[in-house]
């Protein structure tokens, strides 16, 4: 039974990643908003954008591996 | 990978009899020294081929590249400030040879007036004399005329005289007849 | 990714995401000891041999007007250049080979792993944990022969009010240590996420009923997974250079 309640944490533990997605929705979006604002500074501002992607998806990351964890190495 | 056969002996603690991974494979430990050692290898074979021949190389491409743009937009400006040399000194040229087909144009009106006042002054010299001898030669044929008819009448009148039956002598005829004209 | 996952081997669905990245040797069934050949170190050398092939063949002609190889050999070295310029500053520049060299690797072995039953390096943990480490720790020792202890007021947030300073230090210190693994994890996370999800879409085509779906699936995320390959070597290096950044100018 060891083995279905890790099953059970690691589908937990994926929710991490919807989070993360609204992280990187936010992020996205954000963005978006501002460059519409304000075009001209949109293309400086490129790196933060997949700087702060990469941060919010980190954290996802972290759930996925973590849910790998349950899954294979428990 | 998971159809072909593994030698279970070799394959370790990772690997499953059946020939699939136990656990994840990123986190057996048994694989981890070779990966470590290999990436190292590739690592520094990118690093030395890279810093060593490559990004140099491109470097120099791509100076080379921006001197030789600047080089041309250089030898263009120095064109066109040519160009543009060129056409003041056209038109100067031009508009010097305006000026001086307007002198000649003026020197030539001039001779040309020049001449054409002489060979209109001469002209009215030679109409002047030539209407000068014509008035003498009218003059003369007026003169003459006239002696003819005093003759033509003088001796008309001594025939018509003589037809008459009268008789004149040619001086009496002829007072009459100049007294007559006179009249 | 590995041979497509054997769907039906004994009834029903089952899912070997994990199998390929298995290392296995490739010449003769020894064990895996630390100098054998296998098939991680084939795409270590094949992403080599790529990085070789367009960097020192495709400009070998140094042509004033690129060929194709070349410019897309330029159009790496520039942008890279850029990235490093933009971000960590014109004095960063005698690091730009370090750097280009990660983005090289990253780049090839991303898109050599998306080849259909090739091996992808970059999935591994091991593997991206060496790149990781070594850039923090190249970075960490970089900071302190820069600044000597001036390095250490990275963490001492001099804009932020006296008494929230110590609290602020503690944070950042614990968000310095976890970027070597945050950085590691993500990338092989990112591309191993992908991958395995690849392999149980994969699975899925077995079931005549479902296969033009999962099939469906593997195209898309297939496509996906092109993008992700190429924007975490872009992150990965341009989090490289943000480090780089706060090693060279540690004042917030």
């Amino acid at each position: 039974m060891e083995g279905d309640l890790a099953h059970i944490g690691a589908g937990l533990a994926a929710i991490g990643s919807g989070a993360a997605a609204i992280g990187v929705g936010n992020v996205a979006g954000n963005y978006l908003a501002g460059a519409l604002r304000n075009p001209s500074a949109a293309a400086s501002q490129t790196a933060t954008l997949f700087i702060g992607i990469a941060f919010a998806e980190a954290l996802g990351i972290f759930a996925f591996l973590v849910s790998l964890l349950l899954m294979f190495a428990v | 990978m998971a159809t072909e056969p593994i030698d279970l002996e070799a394959a370790g603690t990772c690997v499953g009899p059946d020939g699939s991974a136990i656990g994840m494979p990123q986190l057996c430990a048994d694989w981890m020294p070779n990966q470590i050692f290999w990436l190292l290898i590739a690592l520094a074979a990118i690093y030395f081929v890279l810093s060593r021949i490559a990004l140099p190389r491109i470097a120099t491409v791509l100076a080379e590249r921006q001197g030789t743009i600047t080089n041309d937009i250089a030898a263009a400006e120095d064109l066109k400030q040519k160009a543009v040399e060129a056409e003041d000194a056209y038109n100067k040229a031009l508009a010097d040879a305006r000026s001086e087909a307007q002198a000649i144009i003026a020197q030539n009106k001039a001779e040309m007036q020049a001449e054409l006042d002489k060979a209109i002054a001469k002209a009215d010299a030679e109409i002047a004399a030539k209407s000068a001898e014509s008035e003498k030669a009218i003059a003369e044929i007026r003169a003459s005329a006239v002696e003819s008819v005093e003759a033509v009448a003088k001796d008309t009148a001594g025939s018509i005289v003589a037809a008459l039956g009268g008789q004149a002598d040619d001086s009496t005829v002829a007072a009459a007849v100049d007294a007559r004209m006179k009249g | 990714m590995a041979t497509e996952a054997d769907g039906h081997s004994d009834g029903g669905l089952v899912f070997h995401p994990m199998d390929q990245f298995i290392v296995k040797p490739l010449f003769g069934d020894g064990a895996v000891n630390m100098f054998t050949f296998t098939n991680v170190a084939l795409w270590l050398l094949l992403a080599v041999a790529c990085v070789i092939a367009l960097m020192v063949l495709g400009t070998s002609k140094r042509a004033r007007v690129p060929s194709r190889t070349q410019s897309v050999a330029e159009l790496a070295y520039g942008f890279v250049y850029k990235m490093v310029e933009d971000v960590t500053g014109k004095d960063a520049v005698k690091y730009f080979p370090y750097i280009f060299t990660l983005f090289m690797f990253i780049v090839f072995s991303n898109f050599l792993a998306l080849i259909p039953s090739s091996f992808s390096p970059t999935s591994h943990i091991a593997v991206t944990a060496v790149l990781g480490f070594g850039v923090f720790i190249a970075v960490t020792v970089l900071g302190f022969v820069k600044n000597g202890a001036g390095f250490l007021g990275l963490f001492w947030v001099s804009s932020a009010p006296l008494a929230l300073r110590p609290i602020l230090a503690i944070i950042e210190l614990i968000s310095y240590f976890v970027r070597p693994v945050s950085h590691s994890i993500r990338l092989a996370g990112n591309i191993m996420a992908g991958h395995a999800v690849l392999k149980v879409f994969a699975g899925f085509a077995a079931i005549t009923a479902v296969a033009p779906l999962s099939i469906l699936g593997i195209t898309a995320i297939y496509a996906l997974e092109v993008l992700v390959a190429f924007i975490q070597a872009y992150v990965f290096t341009i989090l490289t250079c943000v480090y780089l950044k706060d090693a060279l100018h540690p004042s917030h």
